[in-house]
């Protein structure tokens, strides 16, 4: 036949998490072109910068996105500590580090629910957010808010978390391995997921190198992009790992990727309870921010850039995010091409969408 | 492979309890540290405007003049900051979240003074 249909797909749709739209030129069941549009959920927090003082504004960087909302508010405070030299605590250092890598571990296991949910595995999706819960109550209990936790601050964390906790956190975390190891292993055992996932989507390791790939979208094609090797305002510099790495470049490494980060995260906790030091908490903030600076951090879903630039008053002059979902929809118009229409769910869902990052 | 895999994690869930709660009928148990709700008190309160200039989602306003202090709850958005601010800590975090209600109401509090009208209105919502 080879008569081309276009087909809109999203904002709203079932597998869909977050509102964006693609268009998808059909030559029979083949995607041959896709082209996307965002924009369904801009709030304007960017510029809201200017009218929040710069030590209040991390409450709104937080709101950025629910899911990565402590990166977020993270990456802001230390664009702003960059630019005015605050050095924060070691212990605060440490903190920021178990929260982080906790939010890594609530967004992959909401992620994962996602994408059994995609594949139509209810009972997967299920399971996967029953063991993300235990994660929010440990949230809850250490900071008081369930997703937004509001205990990053421009100087260090506003809340401690004394030390019989965090080894019960830790040693929570290590009674959750076994039953998160049989939980995500029905990815890679499970025939009917594994066909939903092996050898869809590839990307090969020269086009997630063209096209700026972040993230595990990244590392599932081969390339060791992880900024938390060369991070030095967390405490990973203490801390032994290895980025998670797969070579095939399909649904299904990156899947395994994000898998194997659970686990990593998981040690990445214990080794910084293990490690954490006595001490200060904050240090005071004296003057205002003046002249530019930028920064990145690892966010579960890919690096994230934050840039302040300041005028030596209370209010900045500008602040921008650039988040890791930005980078990946080319990968992903990349991926469509050529694919059959039932696997562009898997795919969308592959990339980690995060519109309401994207947007801000 | 097996399609036997997850069976074990499905069998498993036949004998256990529910992960869920039976809500209302089980209520939660929030941590001591839940970010609910922002409570005043009034008694303290020296109505300096440090909470309203903090307040990152301007649902707190302060007049001096009136000694009146009303917050929005439905503008909250429960960061605390106001409470780590308040230099007469007259402001205080509450575990529970604020109900819902058909209509955003401002809930409004007025400084104690003697033989004053004023006073019978502390804590009512003051509606539309």
């Amino acid at each position: 036949m080879g008569s081309h249909t276009v087909i809109p797909f999203g904002p709203q749709h079932p597998v869909l998490p977050e509102p964006v739209h693609l268009d998808l030129e059909l030559e029979d069941e083949k995607v041959i072109r896709a082209i996307p549009s965002i924009g369904y959920v801009h709030r304007g927090l960017e510029k809201l910068v200017e009218k929040r003082q710069f030590t209040e504004y991390v409450y709104v960087a937080e709101r950025i996105c629910g899911i990565c909302s402590f990166g977020h508010g993270w990456g802001y405070c230390k664009a702003v500590e960059g630019n005015m030299n605050i050095e924060v605590p070691p212990r605060a250092r440490y903190l920021r580090t178990i929260w982080h890598e906790l939010s890594r571990l609530h967004s992959h296991l909401l992620w994962l629910g996602l994408l059994a949910d995609g594949m139509g595995f209810e009972s997967l999706f299920m399971n996967a957010w029953r063991l993300r819960e235990q994660i929010l109550d440990i949230f809850e209990a250490t900071t008081g808010g369930r997703v937004i936790f509001s205990v990053c601050k421009v100087g260090g964390v506003r809340r401690d978390i004394d030390n019989s906790t965090l080894r019960g956190i830790s040693q929570k975390l290590l009674d959750m391995r076994a039953e998160l190891k049989r939980v995500t292993d029905t990815f890679f055992e499970e025939p009917t997921a594994v066909s939903r996932l092996r050898g869809v989507g590839v990307l090969s390791r020269e086009k997630a190198q063209d096209l700026c790939c972040v993230g595990p979208m990244a590392r599932a094609s081969g390339i060791p992009l992880d900024i938390r090797m060369v991070d030095t305002d967390g405490a990973y510099q203490d801390l032994n790992f290895q980025p998670c790495l797969s070579n095939d470049g399909d649904c299904y490494a990156r899947c395994r990727v994000r898998v194997d980060e659970l686990f990593t995260s998981i040690d990445l906790i214990r080794q910084a309870v293990e490690k954490i030091p006595e001490g200060d908490l904050s240090v005071p903030v004296k003057g205002n921010p003046a002249g530019e600076f930028f920064t990145r951090i690892e966010q579960p879903r890919g690096e994230a850039l934050y840039y302040v630039k300041g005028n030596g008053t209370k209010y900045l002059d500008r602040m921008r995010v650039r988040t890791p979902t930005n980078i990946n929809i080319p990968a992903l118009v990349q991926t469509l091409q050529g694919c059959d229409f039932a696997d562009v769910p898997m795919l969308i869902l592959t990339i980690d969408p995060c519109i309401s990052c994207t947007e801000r | 492979m097996s399609y036997l895999h997850f069976a074990r994690t499905i069998l498993s869930s036949l004998f256990k309890k529910p992960a869920t709660r039976n809500y209302p009928a089980v209520p939660r148990k929030y941590p001591e540290i839940t970010r609910g709700k922002i409570v005043m008190n009034i008694e303290n309160c020296i109505f300096c405007g440090m909470c309203m200039r903090k307040c990152p989602a301007d649902a707190i306003t302060v007049t001096r003049a009136q000694k009146k202090w009303e917050i929005n709850p439905f503008s909250c958005i429960q960061c605390g900051c106001c409470v780590e601010t308040c230099p007469k800590k007259c402001l205080s975090m509450q575990q529970q979240y604020t109900q819902p209600a058909p209509q955003k109401s401002e809930e409004v509090f007025y400084a104690r003074v003697p033989d004053h009208p004023a006073d019978s209105r502390n804590s009512k919502p003051a509606g539309k």
